[in-house]
């Protein structure tokens, strides 16, 4: 994967392409988060576009209205993230299955209302300007930076991500994802677990959202709406529940998707929903599970 | 008082188109196990359908009945395309299929109709009808009438048909029921098709109060799961009155709290209910295989 991301430059002819490859690796990041919780632990969230948002507006608000730093408001609004994730995690993990996907349904879509709603700190349903970044007195311009950062920040968050699966924690995730019962039988803090996989989750999407929000220099409601977390949702089971590579192909796929229909726009979401169906119908395990599993038997 | 009153008028109308999509979700959750997120796209294909087989010449009670029987075409479509193929996949999988039908359905009616807001004339026209200092339209008592019209046949359909029958079977044990000869799958494609029916009928319904466009189904489609799942998912009884409960919450919280976050009260409701009372005012106390 690496090798990808230090190589790729060498193939990409213009700004535009670094631009949709920064893209594509801020939404891996958030998607490698969720894949945490739904590939390995086995929660179902479908809210958490609204993380991404937090991060989002943190750094739009941060330095608009509060005059901070933009790089302190992404651990500022990561740190919100985790919080927020906290304090509604704990009652909300209790649920399963189909209430708990209806549960962070309704907080994403509450955060997303909020957002549009509260016009005085957000500039409401048209969104707000946000203040580039500015690092040791640089400011951060131009699609290339973008792509080294957002790489760079995605290879370390994938890092992290696979240490996590390969160790005790981890396998105690999936002993949970395989049976809550059996796990808590094993002397699995299951409650605990589940609360850490959906703090970490949703630090990763704020991240995610706050370098969305920098990258594009502008933020709306809708990125923590409901298609944004479905998008999110969809990036992770599209690629592979449980494979973090699957999850930036996932995230390539859903944000290249968009570019490449620009010309038949008005088709965009015919085929955003046929491609979805048919890769759930016909790759069932995600793409990069599905043709591992070929390759390994040829 | 009045107010109090024309509040709950408005809330119950809405209220029973919330129902009616929640009684969709039920039917389909109870055949299959899916949450058919495509629901709201059959509300909105009713309404546009009719409008655009209106403004192209067709009497408008034709143009209804066809409407209804191009959504029930694309019902059983679904089931039959989509939902079919994927069997025994988890419930995510199922889930995120439907949500990409729906997306689907939405790209196709924006291309096949337009982006704009469209309405139909009242069934029965005339000015509003003041009960004790409030108003209600005509049209509002049209939608309620035929809500509980429909649930009366679904109803006796259910309880005393062989088919109706089957479908209790299906739902109760798929296995068992196709032990005892019954075809699951049609069972279950039948139940895409009148979901399909019951939605369409219901935006054709609402369409002269509150209009049609061709994005109108997500955001009903997330209202009539929330009703649903406030109910008790798989309790037709608790699926209407979850939907005519949410849209009385509704409208009150838009009243007499604030219009802006009208939308928020049924995602707030959800959460409350969730975690007080998972499993419904209705539903049956879920069951866990160790």
């Amino acid at each position: 994967m690496s090798a990808v991301v230090v190589l790729l430059p060498l193939v990409l002819p213009s700004a535009y392409y670094y631009r949709v490859a920064a893209l594509v690796f801020v939404f891996g990041l958030a998607a490698v988060g969720l894949n945490l919780l739904m590939g390995f632990a086995g929660q179902v969230s479908l809210g958490h576009a609204g993380f991404m948002g937090i991060g989002a507006y943190a750094v739009a608000i941060g330095p608009t209205h509060l005059g901070l730093p933009s790089w302190l408001c992404i651990v500022g609004g990561a740190g919100l993230s985790a919080l927020v994730a906290f304090v509604v995690g704990r009652p909300i993990l209790r649920l399963k299955g189909h209430y708990l996907a209806v549960a962070t349904l309704g907080f994403g879509l509450l955060l997303a209302i909020a957002f549009s709603n509260e016009a005085r700190f957000t500039g409401g349903p048209d969104g707000m300007a946000v203040p580039r970044l500015v690092v040791f007195g640089f400011s951060v311009r131009g699609a290339q930076a973008w792509y080294w950062i957002t790489a760079a920040s995605f290879l370390i968050g994938a890092v992290l991500a696979l240490n996590l699966i390969e160790s005790p924690s981890g396998r105690a995730l999936r002993a949970i994802h395989d049976s809550e019962v059996a796990a808590r039988v094993l002397g699995v803090d299951v409650a605990r677990m589940k609360l850490t996989v959906f703090v970490v989750s949703a630090v990763y999407a704020s991240v995610a959202g706050s370098y969305f929000a920098l990258l594009n220099g502008h933020i709306t409601p809708d990125v923590s709406g409901f298609l944004r977390s479905i998008e999110l949702v969809a990036m992770v089971v599209l690629g592979g529940l449980g494979s973090v590579a699957g999850s930036l192909v996932g995230a390539a796929l859903l944000v290249m998707l968009p570019q490449t229909l620009t010309s038949l726009h008005d088709y965009e979401h015919m085929a955003l929903g046929l491609i979805i169906m048919g890769v759930m119908i016909f790759l069932r395990a995600g793409i990069v599970p599905t043709l591992a599993r070929a390759l390994r038997r040829a | 008082m009045s107010e109090l009153l024309q509040f709950a008028f408005s809330g119950l109308t809405v209220g029973a188109v919330y129902a009616l999509v929640a009684l969709g979700f039920t039917l389909i959750y109870n055949s299959c196990e899916v949450i058919n997120f495509a629901q709201g796209e059959f509300v909105m294909l009713g309404g546009m359908t009719t409008v655009f087989l209106g403004l192209a010449g067709v009497p408008l009670p034709l143009a209804a009945c066809l409407a209804v029987v191009v959504t029930v075409a694309v019902g059983l479509a679904l089931h039959r395309l989509a939902i079919e193929p994927a069997r025994g996949s988890g419930a995510v999988v199922l889930i995120i299929i439907t949500i990409g039908a729906s997306i689907f359905l939405r790209g196709a009616a924006q291309v096949v109709f337009d982006k704009r807001f469209h309405s139909l004339p009242p069934f029965v026209g005339g000015d509003a009808i003041r009960i004790a200092g409030a108003a209600i339209l005509p049209q509002s008592l049209v939608v309620l009438a035929g809500a509980v019209i429909i649930l009366v046949l679904l109803w006796g359909f259910i309880e005393r048909s062989l088919i109706g029958k089957a479908m209790v079977a299906t739902a109760a044990n798929e296995l068992a029921a196709r032990l005892v000869g019954i075809d699951t799958r049609a069972t279950v494609g039948l139940s895409f098709a009148i979901s399909a029916a019951i939605g369409a009928l219901a935006g054709i319904l609402i369409t002269p109060i509150a209009l049609t466009s061709y994005d109108i189904g997500t955001l009903l489609a997330l209202k009539g799961f929330a009703a649903a799942m406030l109910g008790g998912i798989g309790s037709a009884v608790g699926a209407v009155v979850g939907g005519l409960l949410l849209g009385l919450l509704e409208a009150f919280a838009a009243g007499y709290v604030s219009s802006q976050y009208k939308d928020a009260v049924a995602f707030l409701v959800i959460l409350i209910v969730l975690l007080a009372m998972p499993r419904g005012l209705f539903g049956r106390p879920p069951v866990e295989r160790v």
